[in-house]
């Protein structure tokens, strides 16, 4: 039963840059001319690839550049990749909100878009107004809308307020609502925008359930979004876009990761600006800081659990027998939290003048989040001779490597996961 | 895998001209009337008079137009009395215009909602046409009021007569004009908004292009050379065979009224083809 439902061949999607207005008319008759004489439009073969970061030479710009996928009935397809790579040009074609500039998507069966909880709700208009308005512009006819409302009413749970203008509701009951609506559309191909996951999470759970139960009725859903989680407990298959092009499309598991490699493309030479240091004695310089991070060719994600290893070198101006490193770990939100040095673990160290290499090993069992590392190097007697603070940026994600247990749930308390034994008898 | 297989939906860059699918239209016709139930509903949500509203409006332009265009420049009404002469022509006027109004902002005015889900975009447009005739019958009971009063105050001015059984045909073709101007000025302003400032003053401007203040006869009796202009607006024979058929008065031509027939169908088409190439790609440049 496993037919293909939707097949896309080739899509790519073209934007003009900067502001519509002067050139457009010139753009526009040079399109119909060439048109006229049969000819191809000649703004089709300019165009650059979608990296914001890069300044290019052409006022177009391809926000999807042939992309070529099916999907088969009943299969969960998750769509990632970070801002900009084109999952929403995608969405917007797939809804047909929009068509691609070139290429097609052929689709079997009812297609319904997800893209907005509570599309075209009208604020005067009553809670059961807008469960047949929503309803009708997400494609159910009113039969069928009346057939569910009892159901979509027990779903939202604002069964009480029924009859009250939807202005007058809580932004919550207004989601709750909408959700309720599109929740029970029954189209064949389900396309679900991220921004279902706003709520809080009971009610992202709720998504998530319904869209599970969705996908065991045998129709197919596309699913985009940033949380991981979701993707990862939703899909079997996933594609990653970048720069509006298909980077990958295989195993979940194997997206993520390529995803996150994506998302981490800059390494870091570890070398170190003059204006980071806020104390020098002028005797000894860290020179290179950097995380060892093979995974992210040093970029400065890892993986959840995974050791952190941190490499520097300090030149020293002279020989000093009581040397004192120590690295501090500080949360996102500036708080101080751990805190490691040399004289913990073994002695002061005894350095030659000249360049010295330092390896610091930590067990890594922050929660995921974004943390800074301080590096500081010391005389014994607590004198400081070179001090960089934040230095480092690390980013715990809320994967381990390889599909290993990660954070099974969407939420982090705290910083750190102490090494903890439970026993359950 | 080379047998042509079927596909229900295509999504391409383009598509033929007449590919309209029209069908989709009926499938989400439960849309175009909860669009109408909701036009309705919301509008006087909150307002003291509430649907009176209907009411008000035609009355005082009514009122105005007696005193300003009757009494003070004294503007011929073909022996009428003045504002049983001007509601007719105002009635009928509204409803064209308001739907030309309310239809050419579709795009731009339903960027929202349209940027988020696919519906087949004519259903708004549709649905104002339609929420029109009904204002426009609430207006209308307003109009046949004022009219049986004349009659019953003097049956000698005013002659009813069997041009009546085409005022139905008179009001779809004014419906079907005053839509497809909107949709044309609509689909033309996603990219330019150029045309938006010109319909606002415009349709005012072709109000008095058209015989709603003054009788075509006064046209033809003081100025002939300019009759032409005033009969190639495609409104103006419309309203003069809707006169004719409610008051005896007017100039009821079936040449004229086939003029204004082919120009609304040629236009509407034109406009439909304009409108669908425009709504796949309108969020794009909106």
């Amino acid at each position: 039963m496993s037919h293909i439902v939707l097949k896309a061949e080739n899509i790519s999607k073209q934007y003009r840059l900067g502001q519509l207005g002067t050139g457009t008319i010139s753009h526009d008759l040079n399109r119909f001319w060439a048109k006229l004489r049969g000819k191809e439009d000649p703004y089709l073969k300019v165009g650059d690839v979608n990296d914001r970061s890069l300044i290019g030479g052409s006022d177009y710009v391809w926000s999807l550049k042939d992309i070529n996928f099916e999907v088969k009935q009943g299969e969960v397809l998750g769509i990632i990749g970070k801002n900009g790579a084109g999952k929403s040009t995608l969405l917007k074609i797939l809804s047909q909100v929009t068509t691609p500039t070139t290429g097609e998507v052929k689709v079997k069966g009812r297609i319904a878009s997800l893209l907005e909880v509570g599309t075209g709700f009208h604020h005067e208009l009553s809670g059961r107004e807008n469960i047949f308005l929503n309803g009708a512009i997400l494609g159910m006819t009113k039969i069928e809308i009346k057939s569910k409302l009892d159901e979509i009413v027990e779903f939202s749970g604002v069964a009480k307020y029924l009859d009250t203008p939807v202005k007058r509701y809580s932004s919550g009951m207004m989601v709750r609502l909408a959700f309720a609506v599109a929740a029970h559309l029954e189209p064949e191909i389900l396309i679900v925008d991220e921004v279902l996951a706003v709520g809080d999470q009971e009610f992202q759970d709720k998504c998530i359930g319904k869209m599970k139960d969705v996908s065991s009725q045998g129709r197919t859903v596309i699913f985009v979004s940033h949380n991981m989680a979701a993707i990862k407990s939703l899909c079997k298959r996933t594609i990653v876009l970048k720069n509006g092009e298909t980077y990958f499309d295989g195993s979940v598991v194997d997206g993520i990761t390529k995803y996150l490699e994506a998302l981490n493309p800059s390494s870091n030479t570890g070398s170190i600006e003059k204006h980071h240091r806020t104390i020098n004695t002028g005797k000894a310089f860290i020179r290179t800081v950097l995380l060892e991070n093979e995974e992210f060719k040093n970029g400065n994600s890892i993986y959840f659990n995974n050791e952190i290893r941190i490499t520097c070198a300090v030149e020293f101006l002279l020989d000093i027998p009581n040397v004192l490193f120590d690295a501090r770990i500080i949360s996102a939100d500036g708080i101080e939290f751990m805190h490691t040095m040399n004289a913990y673990e073994s002695d002061f160290a005894s350095v030659k003048k000249g360049m010295v290499s330092i390896h610091l090993d930590m067990e890594n069992r922050l929660q995921p989040g974004k943390y800074f590392i301080t590096l500081g190097v010391h005389l014994s007697d607590g004198l400081t001779l070179d001090y960089l603070e934040s230095i480092l940026e690390i980013n715990v994600l809320s994967v381990a490597k390889n599909n290993q247990k990660g954070l099974i749930y969407d939420f982090k308390l705290g910083y750190v996961r102490p090494n903890a034994t439970w026993k359950i008898n | 895998m080379q047998e042509e297989e079927h596909w229900d939906l295509r999504i391409k860059p383009y598509s033929k001209w007449y590919e309209l699918r029209l069908k989709e239209i009926l499938r989400y016709k439960d849309l175009l009337f909860l669009f109408v139930r909701r036009d309705f509903v919301a509008q006087y949500k909150q307002t003291i008079l509430g649907p009176l509203w209907f009411f008000i409006q035609p009355i005082f332009t009514a009122i105005t137009f007696t005193i300003i265009f009757g009494n003070l420049a004294e503007i011929s009404t073909d022996g009428l009395p003045k504002p049983l002469f001007y509601m007719c022509g105002i009635t009928l006027w509204n409803y064209f215009a308001d739907t030309l109004t309310k239809t050419s902002d579709t795009f731009t005015s339903n960027a929202n909602i349209f940027g988020k889900v696919y519906f087949p975009r004519m259903i708004v447009p549709l649905s104002i046409v339609v929420s029109n005739l009904i204002k426009l019958g609430i207006q209308f009971l307003l109009f046949i009021l004022l009219w049986i009063f004349y009659i019953l105050k003097d049956d000698s001015i005013i002659h009813p007569n069997s041009a009546l059984l085409v005022v139905p045909f008179l009001i779809i073709l004014m419906g079907f004009l005053g839509l497809s101007f909107g949709i044309l000025i609509s689909s033309m302003t996603t990219k330019y908004r150029d045309l938006k400032f010109l319909v606002v003053f415009g349709v005012q401007l072709l109000m008095y292009g058209s015989p709603i203040v003054f009788p075509l006869s006064l046209v033809t009796e003081k100025y002939p050379h300019y009759k032409l202009f005033i009969l190639a607006n495609p409104v103006t024979s419309i309203i003069e065979a809707f006169k004719y058929a409610f008051l005896g008065v007017g100039e009821f031509n079936w040449f004229y009224l086939s003029y204004s027939l082919v120009f609304a169908i040629v236009l509407f088409f034109i406009s439909l083809i304009i409108f669908h190439k425009v709504e796949k790609n309108f969020m794009d440049t909106v």
